[in-house]
């Protein structure tokens, strides 16, 4: 069996990156480059929304093509929030946490009796119908999305600020990750883990194997719901486009392309496709075949992930 | 009210047929060999620009149309025998990446090839009008692409069901392991599957060209319409992903055409005009769910 | 990875020097790519051909003209917009087609304080309560074309009318604008999916409503395909079909061909509208690019004159926005249209023509002015406009 384990250096490594994370808005500022703070904002929250997929896909082992939903859900749930007049992160964003992972675990709870390719394909149908409800929801905008009116503030902290929002998505993620380093260790990680690599054993050991499953499942789609809160407030906008199934490809290529089941898989993942993305751009309008072409060689040589050269699984 | 029945019973139809060519390779390519192919909806649309451009330059649509799937045939033969065939041994994972990657690059080739603006097909001059049957009127080129589709199902049908290769192609969906313990090579069948259903996929992307528009990202939505159809079949079976498609064509078109009006019936105007579009929408994924929560394998499963 | 740091270095060098060198930079967005590029496509070009006529310049200084392609998708859109507004830092914003798109990119761009002259889309919100003075419209309130087919269908006594429109604000916005003038029977009012190309459900339902008009709004590739499937379901015999001037115009046109014959739509230009301003455009496009221009091309070329206009007045100070708002609104421009001005929130005053498709002099299928349908037109929204 290969249980996740943080590698010894991880720790320091960790410390000094949060230290780099918190001096970057003041170091882009310096230079006059603060477009970039919106766009590590970006990074950050998709490191968000990807490890809340790792935690379903990674630990989990349960292979969910249907994750943008709870993305989705969260986004809307902020925006339609705001339009019931609360306008404070403390609520809305709990709030959509609780939306989205009670969504999670009700299709947690139908899709999670079927296995394999029927399992990936039955999270994808939840998924296409949250995003047919959405797109003609009118109330709700419709096709085009609930603009939000402004940011929202945070203990009465006014978001509007690049910087602010930057903090604020900056320790939403490290409280997610603190929490899923933990969790990964502690026992609920370790049974999840265990019934990864072998579901009868756990079956027959007695565990409630269904239960654990289902327990995983609403956790990563209540931190995906954060996610989404977060990303509707950076972007003014919860889209239907966010639930549409590519939006879960994208996710899934992050997840994979950092390390399916290191801790700071997603993460690793969002950083290298967003960047990935940001410089591709400024070469050719064209970056998507470039990014396809890279895609293909991870699967070809590098299975792995990149996050496999941090973490170690050990047996 | 007959001429309403009749003609959305034939939209159904013309859709779910539609449905089937690009389910039938699907569903044995991932039944054979156990590979998730996202990338089933690019080839659905670059089969359709090889149509459009072939009949461009040949001012016909049928030689267009033959000689497009013969040129989407050639390049599935290459991307089978080039990276696909490294994929089989792979995990979902690793498939659901490699063939995502293959649609972003698909994507953006079209594009660069062919412009980001949609190309206009037109149906032969000769079906550009309807049919007229005493009161009873359908447009002529839908009718022509139903009897096309129902004569490459029967045919499909034929092939898989009564032939030698038919059964081989059955027995590697059943068991691929004893199929191969049996002495026949797989790997070439799979070759020949994968290629076939290329063309089928090239078939439906020019037929529905006139219909639609041939245009980036027009693989995308049906895929997922392609993957509910054999999930609702059975993955790996030609029967089930005839049924299945027959079943979704339906049930989406006479749920876009009857729920609206329906729900006017037995609501307030402004919700039937909100509701209905909506789950008209979703209809075809609830009847999937709901099929998979009693019958977890489809409605016929391959495997034993 | 060198380009962008040699570009950063660049950027810190002239950081401290004098903003007169800067090039006059115009963000567009526009949809590229889709069903719906066909319109970005010919704002684009327009917007192009009227650089080229100035020779690069805008009011007399070089200028620079960024384009991206936002897939008709408001998130894309927005991404793009925060980047020429936040990076590149941009004067003047222009190219968006959908409502949708622009209503969700508009909040960023007047927090920047950058003026958006709109090429195409005009949603009631920013006509009305929303108004805004970063925003002007050159073209129409989405309403107005609609109303003045309501007005015709009305006065040529149709009586039972089936209305095709997406389901979107854009589309919303036509239903009400057709019936503040349409006063007859609304047989059945019919809302597809954005971007939705095949009818075949629609058309087998409005076959059974059996009416003798039909309005529909949808622009580009579904208004192509929409027409192309109510000729070959042979609905064309009974019912007369009517439109605004977008899901008729010359895109339209050369894709569906001669079966549009006899189709009545509206505009508020068309490109045999005689003054020399529009000869000049209509010859130099057809030039260009070898076609015939449609409405959405008039509307960039004009969005470019436009600029050029208001830069030449605040002579190259783009920086002092209050004058370069009375600029904007003084209009220093000739329109290809003819004259209009611009009304108290931003949206202009100006005729609206029946226009009809037929062959011309030389054979070929194309619009033809009928009249005149409203002479010094406004929008319904303006008075709820309390322009700050």
């Amino acid at each position: 069996m290969a249980f996740y384990r943080a590698a010894p250096y991880q720790k320091p490594v960790a410390i000094a990156l949060v230290l780099l994370l918190a001096a970057l808005p003041f170091g882009l500022t310096a230079f006059g480059q603060e477009f970039y703070i919106g766009f590590a904002t970006r990074v950050l929250i998709f490191a968000l929304a990807a490890s809340s997929l790792n935690l379903v896909l990674g630990f989990g082992g349960m292979f969910s093509l249907g994750h943008a939903a709870f993305f989705g859900i969260g986004a809307y749930a902020a925006a339609i929030c705001q339009q019931a007049g609360i306008n404070e992160a403390l609520i809305a964003f709990p709030l959509a946490m609780a939306v989205a992972g009670l969504f999670a675990l009700a299709v947690g709870a139908i899709s999670l009796r079927t296995r394999g390719v029927y399992f990936i394909m039955i999270t994808l149908a939840f998924a296409q119908m949250a995003y047919y409800l959405f797109v003609s929801a009118r109330s709700w905008g419709g096709d085009d999305g609930l603009p939000l009116l402004g940011r929202m503030t945070l203990a009465g902290v006014s978001l509007a600020d690049d910087t602010h929002f930057y903090f604020a998505a900056f320790s939403g993620l490290t409280v997610a990750m603190l929490f899923l380093g933990r969790l990964a260790n502690a026992r609920f990680g370790r049974v999840i883990q265990a019934i990864r690599e072998n579901e009868t054993r756990m079956e027959a050991l007695g565990y409630p194997v269904f239960r654990y499953r289902l327990v995983c499942f609403a956790l990563g789609g209540a931190l995906a719901g954060l996610a989404g809160a977060l990303l509707a407030n950076l972007t003014g906008l919860a889209s239907p486009n966010l639930l549409v199934w590519t939006q879960s490809g994208t996710l899934l290529v992050m997840v994979i392309i950092g390390g399916v089941g290191y801790l700071y898989g997603g993460a690793v993942g969002a950083l290298i496709l967003l960047c990935l993305e940001e410089v591709l751009v400024g070469f050719t309008p064209h970056w998507h075949i470039a990014l396809g072409l890279i895609l293909l060689g991870v699967v070809l040589f590098a299975p792995k992930g990149v996050a496999a050269l941090f973490g170690k699984k050990h047996g | 009210m007959t001429q309403l029945i009749l003609e959305q019973a034939l939209n159904g139809l013309q859709f779910g047929l539609m449905l089937f060519l690009l389910a039938a390779g699907l569903t044995l390519v991932f039944g054979i060999m156990d590979c998730i192919n996202l990338a089933h909806g690019s080839l659905y649309m670059v089969g359709a620009y090889f149509v459009a451009a072939a009949t461009q330059a040949a001012d016909s649509f049928w030689i267009g149309l033959g000689a497009g799937a013969a040129g989407a045939a050639v390049l599935g033969l290459l991307l089978e025998l080039s990276l696909f065939r490294q994929f089989y041994k792979r995990d979902h994972l690793s498939q659901v990446l490699a063939t995502f990657a293959l649609i972003l690059i698909a994507n953006e080739a079209v594009r660069v090839i062919w412009g980001a603006q949609p190309v206009m097909l037109n149906p032969p001059d000769a079906l550009a009008g309807p049919v007229e049957i005493g009161d009873f009127f359908y447009p002529a080129y839908r009718l022509v692409i139903i009897a096309f589709g129902l004569a490459v199902a029967g045919l499909l049908y034929l092939v898989v069901a009564k032939s030698r290769v038919g059964m081989w192609v059955r027995a590697g969906a059943a068991n691929r392991e004893m199929t191969e313990a049996l002495g026949i090579n797989v790997q070439a069948l799979f070759t020949a599957v994968f290629v076939f259903g290329t063309a089928l996929c090239a078939l439906a992307g020019g037929l529905l060209g006139p219909l639609l528009a041939v245009q980036v990202g027009m693989g995308e939505s049906v895929l997922i319409l392609a993957f509910v159809v054999i999930i609702i079949g059975g993955i790996g079976s030609i029967r089930g992903a005839l049924v299945g498609s027959l079943i979704v064509g339906s049930v989406d078109t006479l749920g876009r055409a009857l729920l609206p009006t329906l729900l006017r019936a037995l609501l307030p105007a402004d919700a039937a005009s909100t509701l209905g579009p909506a789950l008209a929408s979703i209809l075809i994924y609830l009847l999937m769910a709901g099929i998979l929560f009693f019958k977890p394998q489809g409605l016929f499963p391959a495997r034993a | 990875m060198s380009l962008r740091l040699t570009a950063l270095a660049a950027a810190l060098l002239l950081a401290g020097s004098a903003h007169a060198a800067d090039p006059i930079k115009v963000g567009f967005v526009s949809t590229l790519s889709g069903p719906g590029a066909g319109l970005g496509v010919d704002i684009r070009d327009g917007f192009n051909l009227a650089m080229k006529q100035l020779n690069g310049k805008l009011g007399g200084l070089p200028a620079e003209v960024l384009i991206a392609d936002d897939r008709q998708s408001p998130d894309i859109a927005k991404q793009a917009a925060d980047r020429f507004l936040k990076k590149d830092k941009v004067d003047f914003m222009t190219g968006i087609v959908f409502s949708n798109i622009m209503l969700a990119v508009g909040p960023t761009v007047f927090e920047n304080k950058t003026f958006y002259i709109s090429a195409n889309a005009g949603p009631s919100q920013y006509a009305g309560e929303q108004c805004n003075p970063f925003f002007f419209n050159v073209a129409w309130q989405n309403d107005n074309l609609h109303e003045a087919v309501g007005k015709i269908v009305q006065d040529k006594g149709y009586k039972n009318v089936v209305i095709v429109t997406p389901n979107y604000p854009g589309g919303k916005d036509a239903v009400s604008g057709f019936k503040r003038y349409y006063k007859g029977k609304v047989a059945e009012e019919v809302y597809t999916k954005l971007g939705q190309l095949d009818y075949a459900a629609e058309l087998a339902q409005i076959r059974s409503l059996k009416p003798d008009a039909l309005f529909f709004f949808l622009p580009g590739g579904m208004g192509i395909n929409f027409v192309k499937q109510f000729v070959a379901a042979g609905l064309s015999r009974d019912t007369q079909l009517f439109a605004p001037g977008f899901s008729a115009d010359e895109d339209v046109i050369k894709a569906v061909g001669p079966s549009m014959m006899g189709m009545f739509n509206s505009s508020h230009w068309a490109h045999d509208m005689d003054n020399a301003e529009n000869k000049r455009f209509v010859a130099d496009f057809q030039k260009e690019y070898n076609r015939l221009p449609s409405l959405y091309a008039s509307q960039g070329y004009d969005a470019a004159l436009m600029m050029d206009g208001a830069v030449r007045d605040v002579k190259g100070k783009v920086s002092d926005k209050a004058a370069l708002q009375k600029a904007l609104e003084a209009k220093r421009f000739k329109s290809v249209r003819g004259d209009f001005k611009f009304n108290t929130n931003h949206y202009p005053v100006q005729n609206y023509y029946l226009r009809a498709i037929g062959k011309d002099a030389s054979g070929r299928v194309t619009n033809k002015t009928m009249g005149t349908i409203f002479t010094n037109h406004a929008d319904a929204y303006v008075a709820s406009c309390k322009m700050k």
